[in-house]
């Protein structure tokens, strides 16, 4: 098990998205870099895939030219590594479970421990298939992120007393992408979670504002912002650190204002 | 009838010889899949429902479909005897329709009011988009945009149908693609709305699904062919793209170690070329669209753009039992080149007066080559998965022949 629950302890938790190697090398680490200066408490950063069944068209088209840079597996830890040495930011990979699978399920936890990877979000892999890669990841102290979803209804409980490092809410059904409405039974989902576990919530998915990460952080535990990152990354490209470290103090201060949900 | 939105708890379900198959899929689909998985359970041992099954296969399906004895071809050929199992009979044209019908009265017993589903040639889209008109469902049809292309009469035959087509513009624009935005499709709203799986592949219980609902091929095979020549054939044949109509028809032969099963997949320009979609011959372990099993991809494990003439056989994967039966021997799996199947497509309308699908014709190739080498007293099964007429304008394109579409 990883430090990262520890991290939400009295207090509001933001957890920023970049895609690896999107739009090349040197960007994707000054934007690790920025996200943590702009205070970030964890940094997820996506390993592109050929197939993001579970994202939408902002991150598709992430993954796309970071193709086009090149990536590769070997790639993304090199990033990561590039980017400890201005950094000791909590780091999480998003990534789909083909590429661990390829890269061989203890070989990468053993990376990830060594890049100071403190747990996986695999969208993925739902509960049913976890041992696939838990006893693993247990072994390395690597934390792997369950999803829970408006749908999973009756599999919420088995989820979260399963769950280390953080349980990622999903804010709505779908796909990942900026979007103006929630699934409007989040404060009830939050708090069945809270009945069955003390590991902490973030809630992520179409969250692009700092109102909405505000009133995120004020359910959950944490708020998670992906595509609307990304989409600064698409428009501003090299010069998206500085864009991004301004939009991340923006998104700190929002949430820095939540308070406790009374549930 | 049992209460069926009553989700039951699942554990690693549909692992094929504790590799291949499972659940990989977002969270966001588990408590539908569930759901699925239960009604399908309950309601197959369900006597109105089998003889609603059975009244529309046999009333609007038109089953069951020949067992033909290709004499011409068996005489040319000058080896085994040759059976076609007539799949292209079926109502809308290919086998699809089997398995259609089946979940899409899952769909209705679980109350739902639209369906979805992915196509590649068109020919899964149709025979939905068909049973959707029948039941008066919704049915919205996810197609990749060189699929649309290439197969514009089914296209139209859907949208004729009923059913809105969405051409698909991401990625290679083809079948993989197509799955990716139904499944995203079923994830932003699978409340009221079934997917309809038209392949064996995808997480459990599609891939046990697809096959129950298409094994009525081989059932019927075995049957038909008991009476005409009183024996088991020798040798079944089908050609394998995720591999429904192969599962199908390889089914009620699996416990018969006697009979031989081949699986014939789409080489493209070469088994050994880039351009190819031999899944079984060419890829290697990997989890992608909701299952474990065998796909086409780089050692990083990213999904590699594939290629055939057929728009029914470009899918980077295969289905979790074929991989298996392939892993333990119990099928064998070759590839068959475009060329190879565009001869096939002409040599099986010429001698039998029959315009096969092309995605058929991989496994008439075959035959062609196996068929010589076997003696006159040994028998082959080949399934025509689907029939033809889509494919006459690529096919005249192909060999370079100019016609009014």
């Amino acid at each position: 098990m990883s430090n990262l629950s520890a991290i939400f302890k009295n207090h509001k938790a933001f957890i920023p998205f970049v895609v690896a190697d999107d739009p090349d090398f040197d960007t994707t680490v000054a934007n690790i870099v920025a996200l943590a200066e702009g205070g970030a408490d964890i940094v997820e950063v996506g390993i592109p895939f050929s197939d993001p069944i579970a994202d939408g068209g902002v991150i598709q088209a992430a993954d796309l030219r970071a193709f086009d840079a090149g990536v590769r597996t070997q790639t993304v830890f090199e990033i990561v590594a590039a980017a400890r040495k201005q950094t000791d930011v909590p780091i999480v990979f998003l990534t789909y479970l083909n590429i661990v699978f390829k890269y061989g399920y203890d070989a990468f936890c053993q990376k990830c421990q060594a890049l100071g990877v403190s747990g996986l979000v695999i969208p993925d892999m739902p509960y049913e298939s976890r041992d696939d890669i838990v006893p693993t990841a247990d072994k390395y102290g690597i934390d792997i992120i369950p999803l829970i979803a408006p749908t999973s209804g009756h599999r919420v409980e088995k989820i979260a007393k399963a769950a280390s490092g953080f349980i990622y809410v999903v804010s709505s059904l779908g796909i990942t992408g900026e979007r103006n409405e929630f699934f409007n039974g989040l404060k009830d989902l939050v708090a069945e979670i809270k009945s069955y576990t003390d590991v902490p919530t973030a809630i992520g998915f179409g969250v692009h504002t700092p109102e909405q990460a505000k009133d995120m952080a004020e359910i959950a535990d944490g708020v998670i912002i992906g595509s609307a990152i990304v989409d600064i990354v698409a428009q501003k490209k090299q010069a998206a650190p500085e864009a991004v470290e301004a939009f991340t103090k923006s998104i700190r201060s929002a949430v820095d204002e939540a308070q406790e949900a009374r549930v | 009838m049992k209460n069926l939105t009553e989700a039951k708890t699942t554990k690693r379900l549909g692992i094929f010889a504790n590799t291949y198959g499972g659940q990989y899929i977002p969270e966001t689909l588990m408590t539908e899949l569930e759901k699925v998985d239960h009604a399908f359970h309950t309601l197959k041992d369900d006597p109105d429902f089998q003889a609603e099954l059975h009244d529309l296969l046999i009333n609007y399906a038109n089953r069951p479909s020949l067992l033909y004895y290709a004499k011409n071809m068996t005489e040319d050929l000058g080896g085994a005897k040759i059976y076609l199992k007539r799949e292209d009979l079926n109502h809308t044209g290919a086998h699809k329709i089997n398995n259609v019908i089946g979940q899409a009265l899952l769909a209705k017993h679980l109350g739902k009011k639209r369906l979805i589903a992915k196509t590649g040639a068109g020919q899964h889209g149709v025979a939905t988009a068909t049973i959707a008109a029948l039941f008066g469902m919704e049915c919205e049809i996810f197609m990749g945009k060189e699929d649309t292309d290439r197969q514009k009469l089914n296209f139209y035959r859907m949208e004729l149908l009923g059913a809105k087509v969405h051409p698909v513009t991401t990625g290679s624009m083809v079948l993989k693609d197509a799955i990716n935005a139904t499944l995203q499709e079923w994830a932003s709203r699978s409340e009221g709305t079934f997917y309809v799986m038209g392949s064996a592949v995808g997480p459990y219980p599609f891939p046990e699904m697809v096959k129950y609902f298409q094994s009525v091929i081989s059932k019927e095979s075995k049957q038909q062919l008991k009476a005409k020549e009183n024996t088991l054939p020798d040798m079944v044949v089908a050609c394998v793209g995720g591999g429904s109509n192969a599962i199908g028809s390889f089914a009620d032969y699996i416990d018969d170690q006697n009979v031989k099963l081949v699986g014939v997949e789409a080489a493209g320009k070469g088994v050994d070329s880039d351009q190819t979609a031999a899944t079984i011959e060419r890829g290697s372990v990997g989890i992608f669209h909701g299952m474990k099993s065998l796909f086409l991809q780089n050692e990083d494990g990213q999904i590699n753009p594939v290629y055939s003439i057929s728009a029914g056989l470009d899918y980077p994967g295969v289905g979790p039992e074929h991989a298996t039966l392939a892993k333990e021997g119990r099928a064998q799996y070759v590839g068959i080149t475009d060329d190879e199947a565009v001869q096939a497509f002409e040599y099986i309308a010429r001698e039998e007066g029959i315009v096969a699908a092309i995605e058929s014709c991989h496994a008439v190739a075959y035959v062609e080559k196996i068929a010589p080498t076997m003696s006159k007293d040994q028998i082959i099964v080949c399934t025509l998965s689907g029939r033809g007429d889509k494919d006459v304008a690529s096919i005249a394109k192909y060999k370079g022949v100019d016609i009014d579409e």
